[in-house]
């Protein structure tokens, strides 16, 4: 409880010693229709930064929806959201990669006719700004920004342990390799703020210790603040500094894991109870 | 085990990155250029010079510019006859309305402007795909065959209505017109095709080329990640466009010398064009050439193999010829739907480590 108390919007330290900065991102009183659907009804939660935080909820609560809203492909009807304390306009997705949102997929959307290392450069692009000219020739900036991006991805490759697939075509992986590569293609744009929707959807045991394990280590080693939807509560529980539950649309509570998990909605929105 | 990476150590990403990083690639790629330079124009004659090298280097032009959009954009077009019609007609108007310009300026110029034309006629792909998208381009074919056809600027109302390349130099060679000599007209092809290439391949392996091919393998991904679909997809447009347009100046002002728009830039050249990069892989520069060849040298070789050798007569020869072609072109499809570019990686493959099996 002295956690909840201590997260102001300046910040709060957690059980294991990390230092939680100020808002990267805030929604504010967020509503998203389809027609007549209402995905999302009036939401406002925040994301700190240096945190992972999680969004959870049972099937059709509106998780990927609220992701996609962070990501620019929905705009929502109502609220605001703040990116780094700035109240942000309905903007492009691919502006939105350049303000560094980076995010994966629930179902993984690699290039896959590219290898592994043609799919992390993608994630450089953000910062690659030779002309075309230049890259037509090969010639001065281009080849020194091709070879400067190289070792930054080579880093990531590293830090993934994908070293022996570098040159492989991203198609003929596995798929517990694939969703890393992926990871890295996002973590390549050096991202403020990453997005991972579902990063253990379909995985083994040891392929979701493995990834649980890189995203604690992309938090800690990079500081990249995380905010992430999954499934499997065991590893939101385990990896999340704070928890956002949806259900329906609306957010039916929010705090750190063990407050969610004593939180009366949120045991009757996944165990189920009469709704009279 | 005589074609292998085994002993050549990177220790540079530059070194890494460059585009024959096996130095048996980078012999063989040098081999070839010694050949096409040297040995082929000692060696050829008029009819194989006619016949199959200067269409092979003018159509492997426009196969690298429509394997940049299809192939590494992924976006279907049929509208590559009217892009080398777009070319032709700009180099005749240059052509014979600065009578003094320099006529290698007059193709990269026609080029430039077949590249603004493309860029218009890619608008459209920012809303259709696939199939609609090549229905889309199919209008552009039809629409510009139609507009040389119909507006008697574009010929400079020739009563013929056809185009006719009046005499140019270069370097004291006559490459264009009635006078011209083969020999300069394969040289400038080939530098062109040579150039063209290394650019292709340069834009390709960069930054610009992974936009394209994020936008053809998923293009929800590719914006995510910072691409702009609307810039990736008119700049494939255009410089396609580009690469188009030259082949059609060159088709016209130094292979051709006069032409009729609706007899030589018709739909069939667009399906000439997109059966070669298919053929010969897509994704691939060195694809756009090995199917580019195919399907120039085919046709020729089995004429010459049916008529002179076999003693055929000339019109079922002709028909036979067709169904050979096609028959083969199935064949291909079949077994190698990647293309001859992908059967060539796999020799490759299986050559490292020839003769063992693992």
């Amino acid at each position: 409880m002295s956690m909840q108390s201590a997260q102001s919007a300046q910040g709060y330290v957690t059980a294991d010693g990390r230092k939680i900065g100020g808002p990267v991102m805030e929604m504010e009183n967020i509503t998203l229709r389809f027609g007549g659907v209402t995905a999302i009804q009036d939401i406002s939660f925040d994301i700190l930064e240096g945190e992972i935080r999680a969004i959870i909820g049972p099937n059709g609560a509106g998780k990927s929806s609220m992701l996609n809203v962070i990501n620019g492909f929905y705009h929502p009807q109502e609220g605001r959201i703040l990116y780094h304390g700035e109240e942000r306009k309905p903007l492009k997705p691919y502006q939105i990669a350049y303000q560094g949102i980076a995010r994966t997929f629930q179902n993984i959307a690699l290039f896959k006719g590219m290898t592994t290392l043609d799919n992390i450069m993608t994630g450089r692009l953000t910062h690659m700004k030779t002309n075309l000219l230049s890259q037509a020739l090969w010639w001065g900036r281009a080849e020194k920004e091709e070879v400067e991006n190289r070792e930054i991805v080579e880093k990531i490759i590293d830090f993934l342990e994908i070293q022996t697939i570098r040159k492989t075509p991203v198609g003929r992986l596995p798929y517990g390799l694939q969703k890393r590569v992926e990871l890295g293609r996002a973590l390549a744009a050096e991202p403020s703020l990453l997005l991972l929707d579902e990063p253990m959807a379909g995985m083994n045991v040891e392929e979701k210790e493995d990834m649980s394990r890189f995203i604690l280590d992309v938090n800690d080693e990079f500081g990249t603040t995380i905010a992430l939807i999954e499934h499997d509560m065991g590893v939101v529980m385990d990896i999340a500094d704070r928890v956002v539950v949806m259900d329906y649309g609306k957010k039916i509570g929010d705090g750190t894991p063990a407050e969610v998990r004593s939180n009366q909605a949120v045991i009757d929105a996944y165990l189920g109870v009469s709704h009279d | 085990m005589f074609y292998r990476e085994a002993g050549e150590f990177k220790t540079s990403y530059r070194a890494d990155q460059q585009t024959f990083p096996i130095g048996l690639d980078k012999l063989g790629f040098y081999t070839s250029l010694l050949i096409a330079f040297v040995v082929i124009p000692l060696t050829m004659s008029e009819y194989w010079a006619q016949a199959v090298f200067l269409p092979f280097l003018i159509f492997g032009i426009a196969a690298i510019g429509l394997n940049i959009l299809t192939g590494y954009c992924g976006q279907v077009s049929l509208g590559s006859g009217g892009f080398m019609a777009v070319g032709a007609y700009a180099c005749y108007k240059l052509m014979t309305a600065f009578p003094d310009m320099n006529i290698l300026i007059c193709v990269l110029l026609s080029g430039g402007v077949t590249a603004f034309v493309g860029l218009i006629f890619g608008l459209p792909s920012l809303r259709i795909k696939g199939f609609y998208l090549a229905v889309a381009t199919l209008a552009a074919q039809f629409f510009l065959v139609w507009l040389f056809n119909k507006v008697g600027w574009f010929y400079n109302y020739s009563a013929s209505g056809q185009i006719t390349a009046p005499e140019r130099t270069l370097f004291g060679y006559v490459i264009t017109g009635a006078k011209a000599e083969t020999l300069p007209i394969y040289f400038v092809c080939l530098g062109l095709l040579v150039f063209l290439a290394v650019i292709a391949r340069n834009l390709t392996r960069g930054a610009m080329g992974r936009k394209w091919m994020a936008i053809r393998d998923m293009d929800i991904a590719a914006e995510i990640i910072g691409v702009n679909p609307l810039m990736a997809k008119l700049t494939a447009f255009a410089i396609s466009s580009f690469y188009v347009g030259i082949s059609g100046a060159l088709l016209f002002a130094l292979y051709l010398g006069a032409v009729e728009v609706g007899e030589a830039f018709s739909i069939q050249k667009s399906f000439l064009i997109l059966f070669m990069i298919i053929i010969g892989g897509l994704g691939s520069i060195f694809g756009s050439l090995v199917g580019a060849a195919f399907m120039i040298a085919m046709p020729v070789i089995l004429k010459n193999l049916l008529v002179t050798s076999l003693g055929w007569p000339g019109d079922i020869a002709a028909h036979l010829e067709f169904m050979i072609v096609g028959l083969m072109i199935i064949v291909f499809l079949i077994l190698e739907p990647h293309g001859l570019a992908m059967l060539w990686r796999i020799i490759k493959e299986k050559l490292r480590i020839w003769p063992f099996s693992h």
